[in-house]
C-alpha cells in the first residue's frame, strides 16, 4: 500500500519537468540574494543546468503518456516535442543572455527566474487539455516576458516595449477569453477534447461557432505574430534588451504554434474547411507584410523582427495545409527556426557593446574583415533564413511547401517561394555589408564562453540539420500522434 | 529503358568527385598562409581533374545506361536517395568543371590579392556544387546543389568582384532564386504526381497528364531559362559577368549558364515530352530572338567583357534552338555547342581577364594595336575569336552547323534567321579583334605590356588544344554523347501522346 507521499509523488509525475523549471526559478529567486553583483552569471549556468535536468526529465517520460489532471494535462508526443524546442529556446536564450546583461549592467537574478517561468508556461500551454491550463499557461508566459521586455528599467525603449507589448496582449487576452467563453457556452465544456465532441454533432451553421473560433484565431494570430495582428512586434523587439528579444521570437511564438496545432488541428478539425481558409489567408498577408516591411529596414533588430513575422507566415502555410504532414512541418519548421534565429541575434548580441549600440544593419559594415568568424556565423545563419541549401532551413520550408502542395493548396505553396525569394534581399543585405564593405572602424566585439557555446550550438544544428534531417524529421512525424 | 547501371569500378567516383573539393575546402580553413592556400586550391583541383581519366576510361560509350551509379537512402520518410550516375549527356561537363576550375584557380593566381583563402574555399565549394548539379538522378539532391551553388557563386562576384560588384550580385541571386523556387514548386508537385518519388530514372518512365505537364514544364522553363539566360530574362548576365572576377566569368560561362540547357536535357525534355512539344514553336522564337539580339547588343558594346557576355547570349540561342529541334542532329548539336561556347567562352574571358590584370581597364576603345606588344597574347586571343565565330577547323563551327542542320530539318525559317547570326558574330568578333590587335598603338599604356608568361601560357593551353581537338576530331566528342542522345530522342519519341507530324520525322530522322 503505497504512502499518501508516494501516491502523490506518483500523480505529480506527469508534470515532473514543469515542477523542475518552476522550482529552479524560485530557488534563483532566493539565491539571487546571497550572490554578489559580480557573479550573477553563476545563476545563469544554475538555470541552464536546471534546463538541461528538465530536458532529461522529459525524456525519461517520454514511454509515458496519457491525460492527466481530470483532462487538462496531455502527456504526449507532441507536447514532449515542443517542450524540447522550449528547453533550446530557454537554453539558448539563457546562454545568449549572460554576457549580455553584463555589457548592458542589468545583471539581476530575477531576470534568469522570469525566463524560466516563461519557460513553464509555454510548456503548460503545449500539454493543455483545457481551456483554462492554457489560458494560464498562456498568461504565465506573457506576464514573465512583459516585465522581461522592460528590464532595461533605465531606457526610455525598454519601458516603452514592455507598456505596448503588456496593453496590447491584455488586448489580445481579453479577445482570446471572449471566444473561450463563448465555446464554453457552446459547448458547455472547457475540455479540448469535450469541445471536439460538441462539434461533431454541432450544427456547424451557427454563426457563434465562428465567432469563436475567429476570436482564438485573432488572439492567437497576435502571439506568433500573425499579420495583422503584428503591429506590435517590431517595436517590441526593438526596444526590448536583445536577449530578450531573441528568445521572444523563438519561444513565445514556438508556444503560440503548438496550441494553434492542437486547436485547430485537433479541436477545430469538424471546421476543417473554414479554418484552412482563414489561416491560408493570414498566411499570405504574414508573408507579404513581414518580408516587404523587412526590405526597407536599417535596424538590424526591426529586420529580425519582421524577419520572424515572415518566419510565422511560412509556419501557417504548414497549418493551413493541415493533416499529419502539414503539423509535422509547422513542427520541425518552429525547431530549426528556434536554431537559426537564435544564432543570428547571437551574433547581434556579439556586436553590442557598452558604449556602442551595434544595432544598425550598417554596424556590421567590414565584419568579415574584422571577425571572420562572426561574420562567418551570420553568413550561415542568413542563408539558412533565407532557405538556401544545404542549411536546415531550406529543409525547414521545404517540408512546409510540400505539404502546402500535397494539401492542394499550391498557390499558397508558389506564393510562399516567392515571398522567401524576395526574403533573400534583405538577409542577403547583412552578408553584403559584412564582406562587401569596408569597416568602419576597428570593431571589438565582445565574446564570451557561454555566447560562443550558444553560437556553436546553433551553427551545428543547422548544417547538421540542413545536412542529415532524417532523424528529426521522423522524430516530428512520430510526434504528432498526440493531436491526429 | 534507361537504368542505374551499377558502379564498373565498384568505387564512389562520383562521390569523390564531389567530397573531394569539400574536403579540400575544410583543409583550406587550417592554412593561414596566402600562397599555401593557393597551392592547396590548385593541387585538389589538379587531382579532381585527374579523377576525370579513370571516369572517361571506364565509361562506356555504347550504351545510354546511367553508369558509375550510386545509391543510398538518405531521408527516407520523403523517398530521398542520394543518387549519383553519369551518362553521354552529363559526363562531359563534368569534366569540363573540373578543367574549368584547374584554370580558374590559376589564372586567379596573381589576380586575386585579398582574403585567397577565403576566394579558394568558394571555388571549391563551387566545384562540388556544380559537379553535383550534373551527376544527380534525384531531383531532391539536384535542387540542394543547383541552389548550393548560389552561396559561393553570389560571394565570388560580391566580394572579388568590380566596382559595381553589389547591384551585379544581388541580381544574379536574386534571378536565378525566383526561376529555382518556381522549379521547387513544380519538383515537389511532380514527385506527389508521380507517386512520391523524386527518382529521376523512375520519373523518366511515367507518363504525366497533359495538363501537368504544361504546368510543370512552365514552372522547369522558368528556372531553366533564367540560367541558360534565354531572352527576355537575360539582363542578369552582362551585369554579372561584367562585374564578376576572370575565374568567376570563367566558371559563369562555361558551366554554369550550361546547367540550363543541361536542366531541360536532363528533366523537360523526358518529363515533359508533349508540353516540350507544345512550347516548342514559343520556344524557338525566342532563341532566335536571343540569338540576333544578343549579336546585335555586341555590336554595341563599348567593354570587353560586357560584349562576350551578349554574344553568349546569342550563342545560348543555339544551343537552345538546337535542343528544341527535337532531332537527333539538333540535339547533339546542341550538346556539343554547349561544351564548345564553355571552352571558347571561358577561353575568352581568360584572354580579358589576363590583359586586364595588366591594363585595369577592360574599354576597347583603350587597346589598339597591341598585336606588335604581345604576340604571344595575340595568337591565343586570335585562336578563340575564330573558335567564337566558329571558323571551319575550330570547335564552334562543328556545333552550330549541327544545330542548324537539325533546325533546318524541322524549322527552316528559324534556321535561316539564325544563321544570320553566325554572320553578325563573325562581324562583331572580329570588329572586336581588329580594335584590339591591329592598328596603331593609341593608348601609351600599352607601349610596354609585358605578354603572357609561362602561368598563363599553361592555363590556355588546354582550351586552344580543345577548340582544335573537337573541331578537326568531333567525332571523340560525339562518340560519347551519342548512345545517350539517341536513347533521348527514342525516349521522347515513344512517350509523345499525340503528334503523328513529329513522329513520323523523328524516325525518319533516327533511320538515317
Amino acid at each position: 500500500m503505497p504512502t499518501l507521499y508516494q501516491q502523490f509523488m506518483q500523480s505529480m509525475m506527469p508534470i515532473l519537468p514543469e515542477a523542475i523549471v518552476i522550482i529552479v526559478a524560485l530557488t534563483v529567486l532566493v539565491f539571487d540574494f546571497f550572490i554578489e553583483k559580480e557573479r550573477k552569471s553563476l545563476l545563469g549556468w544554475y538555470s541552464l543546468a536546471g534546463i538541461v535536468i528538465a530536458a532529461y526529465a522529459s525524456y525519461t517520460l517520454m514511454p509515458m503518456g496519457g491525460t492527466f489532471f481530470g483532462g487538462t494535462f496531455h502527456l504526449d508526443p507532441f507536447a514532449t516535442f515542443f517542450n524540447f524546442v522550449f528547453y533550446i529556446a530557454c537554453g539558448l536564450g539563457i546562454l545568449v543572455s549572460i554576457n549580455y546583461l553584463e555589457v548592458e549592467d542589468i545583471h539581476r537574478g530575477e531576470y534568469y527566474a522570469l525566463m524560466l517561468f516563461a519557460t513553464s508556461g509555454m510548456m503548460f500551454m503545449a500539454s493543455a487539455g483545457d481551456l483554462i491550463l492554457l489560458y494560464l499557461g498562456l498568461e504565465l508566459m506573457a506576464l514573465s516576458i512583459y516585465i522581461l521586455a522592460g528590464f532595461m528599467r533605465g531606457s526610455n525603449r525598454s519601458n516603452e516595449a514592455a507598456i505596448k507589448y503588456l496593453i496590447l496582449g491584455a488586448f489580445s487576452s481579453g479577445i482570446m477569453l471572449y471566444g473561450m467563453s463563448l465555446l464554453y457556452g457552446l459547448a458547455g465544456t472547457t475540455n479540448l477534447s469535450g469541445i471536439l465532441a460538441f462539434l461533431r454533432v454541432a450544427d456547424l451553421s451557427n454563426p457563434i461557432i465562428f465567432l469563436a473560433m475567429i476570436m482564438l484565431t485573432v488572439s492567437f494570430g497576435f502571439k506568433v505574430a500573425a499579420a495583422p495582428f503584428h503591429m506590435w512586434v517590431p517595436d517590441v523587439y526593438e526596444g526590448a534588451p536583445t536577449s530578450v528579444t531573441a528568445f521572444m521570437s523563438a519561444g513565445p511564438k514556438v508556444a503560440g504554434f503548438a496550441v494553434l496545432l492542437r486547436v485547430f488541428l485537433y479541436t477545430f478539425e469538424p471546421l476543417r474547411e473554414h479554418s484552412t481558409a482563414i489561416l491560408a489567408g493570414l498566411a499570405v498577408l504574414t508573408m507579404a507584410v513581414g518580408n516587404v516591411m523587412a526590405l526597407s529596414q536599417t535596424n538590424i533588430k526591426r529586420m529580425l523582427a519582421y524577419s520572424s513575422i515572415a518566419h510565422a507566415g511560412y509556419a501557417l502555410v504548414g497549418l493551413a495545409a493541415g493533416g499529419p504532414d502539414g503539423a509535422a512541418s509547422v513542427m520541425l519548421y518552429v525547431l530549426i527556426y528556434a536554431f537559426m534565429n537564435m544564432g543570428a541575434f547571437g551574433v547581434v548580441i556579439m556586436l553590442r557593446k557598452a558604449g556602442e549600440r551595434g544595432e544598425e544593419i550598417s554596424d556590421f559594415a567590414g565584419l568579415g574583415k574584422t571577425n571572420k568568424t562572426a561574420a562567418f556565423l551570420m553568413l550561415i545563419f542568413m542563408f539558412s533564413l533565407t532557405g538556401i541549401p544545404p542549411l536546415a532551413g531550406f529543409i525547414g520550408k521545404f517540408y512546409i511547401f510540400k505539404s502546402a502542395v500535397e494539401a492542394g493548396l499550391v498557390w499558397l505553396a508558389v506564393a510562399g517561394v516567392l515571398f522567401s525569394a524576395i526574403s533573400a534581399y534583405f538577409y542577403l543585405r547583412v552578408i553584403m555589408v559584412m564582406y562587401m564593405h569596408e569597416p568602419k572602424e576597428s570593431i571589438e566585439l565582445s565574446s564570451a564562453p557561454s555566447l560562443a557555446l550558444a553560437l556553436a550550438i546553433s551553427v551545428t544544428a543547422v548544417i547538421v540539420i540542413g545536412i542529415y534531417p532524417t532523424d528529426l524529421l521522423n522524430y516530428a512525424r512520430a510526434s504528432i500522434a498526440g493531436i491526429m | 529503358m534507361l537504368e542505374l547501371k551499377l558502379n564498373q569500378l565498384d568505387f564512389p567516383l562520383l562521390s569523390l568527385f564531389i567530397f573531394l573539393p569539400v574536403l579540400g575546402a575544410f583543409l583550406l580553413l587550417f592554412i593561414k598562409n596566402a600562397m599555401a592556400a593557393r597551392w592547396v586550391a590548385l593541387v585538389v583541383s589538379i587531382i579532381e581533374l585527374g579523377l576525370c581519366v579513370p571516369l572517361l576510361l571506364n565509361f562506356d560509350s555504347s550504351m545510354a545506361h546511367m553508369q558509375f551509379g550510386e545509391s543510398i537512402p538518405w531521408i527516407a520518410a520523403w523517398n530521398i536517395n542520394y543518387r549519383l550516375g553519369v551518362d553521354g549527356i552529363s559526363i562531359l561537363f563534368v569534366v569540363l568543371a573540373a578543367l574549368l576550375t584547374v584554370i580558374s584557380i590559376m589564372v586567379s593566381w596573381t589576380a586575386i590579392q585579398d582574403r585567397v583563402r577565403e576566394f579558394m574555399i568558394a571555388m571549391l565549394f563551387l566545384e562540388a556544387a556544380m559537379i553535383g548539379v550534373f551527376v544527380s538522378l534525384d531531383l531532391f539532391l539536384f535542387y540542394i546543389f543547383w541552389e548550393a551553388m548560389l552561396i559561393p557563386m553570389y560571394l565570388l562576384i560580391g566580394i572579388w568582384g568590380g566596382p559595381n560588384r553589389l547591384y551585379a550580385a544581388i541580381k544574379f541571386f536574386l534571378y536565378t532564386l525566383v526561376g529555382s523556387v518556381l522549379m521547387l514548386i513544380a519538383i515537389i508537385a511532380v514527385y506527389f504526381a508521380a507517386g512520391h518519388t523524386f527518382d529521376v530514372l523512375a520519373l523518366m518512365n511515367y507518363k504525366f497528364s497533359h495538363t501537368f505537364q504544361m504546368w510543370a514544364f512552365a514552372a522547369f522553363f522558368v528556372a531553366f531559362a533564367v540560367k541558360v539566360p534565354m531572352f527576355p530574362v537575360h539582363t542578369w548576365l552582362p551585369d554579372a559577368h561584367v562585374e564578376a572576377p576572370t575565374a568567376g566569368s570563367i566558371i559563369l560561362a562555361g558551366i554554369l549558364i550550361k546547367m540550363g540547357a543541361y536542366g531541360f536535357l536532363r528533366f523537360s525534355l523526358p518529363f515533359f515530352p508533349d508540353a516540350a512539344l507544345a512550347w516548342t514553336p514559343a520556344i524557338m522564337v525566342l532563341s532566335v530572338i536571343a540569338i540576333i539580339y544578343g549579336a546585335y547588343m555586341a555590336f554595341a558594346q563599348t567593354d570587353f567583357k560586357k560584349l562576350i557576355a551578349y554574344s553568349s547570349v546569342s550563342h545560348m540561342g543555339f544551343v537552345t534552338l538546337g535542343i528544341f529541334a527535337l532531332n537527333l542532329q539538333g540535339l547533339e548539336g546542341g550538346i556539343l555547342q554547349m561544351l564548345n561556347h564553355g571552352v571558347s567562352t571561358g577561353a575568352l574571358f581568360l584572354a580579358v581577364g589576363i590583359i586586364y590584370e595588366r591594363t585595369h581597364t577592360r574599354q576597347i576603345a583603350d587597346y589598339g594595336g597591341i598585336a606588335a606588344r604581345v604576340p604571344v597574347y595575340a595568337t591565343f586571343l586570335m585562336i578563340v575569336t575564330f573558335s567564337s565565330i566558329g571558323l571551319p577547323g575550330t570547335n564552334g563551327f562543328i556545333g552550330e552547323f549541327t544545330i542548324l542542320l537539325g533546325a533546318f530539318l524541322h524549322y527552316k525559317p528559324y534556321a535561316v534567321i539564325a544563321s544570320l547570326g553566325i554572320i553578325l558574330g563573325a562581324g562583331y568578333m572580329l570588329w572586336l579583334y581588329q580594335r584590339v590587335a591591329f592598328g596603331k598603338i593609341t593608348n601609351a599604356h600599352n607601349e610596354h605590356l609585358a605578354d603572357m608568361n609561362a602561368r598563363e601560357v599553361v592555363a590556355a593551353l588546354p582550351l586552344v588544344i580543345l577548340v582544335f581537338f573537337i573541331g578537326l576530331y568531333p567525332n571523340a566528342a560525339f562518340g560519347v554523347i551519342h548512345a545517350s542522345v539517341e536513347n533521348l530522342v527514342q525516349h521522347v519519341n515513344a512517350k509523345m501522346a499525340s503528334a503523328p507530324a513529329v513522329t513520323q520525322m523523328l524516325s525518319t530522322v533516327i533511320g538515317n
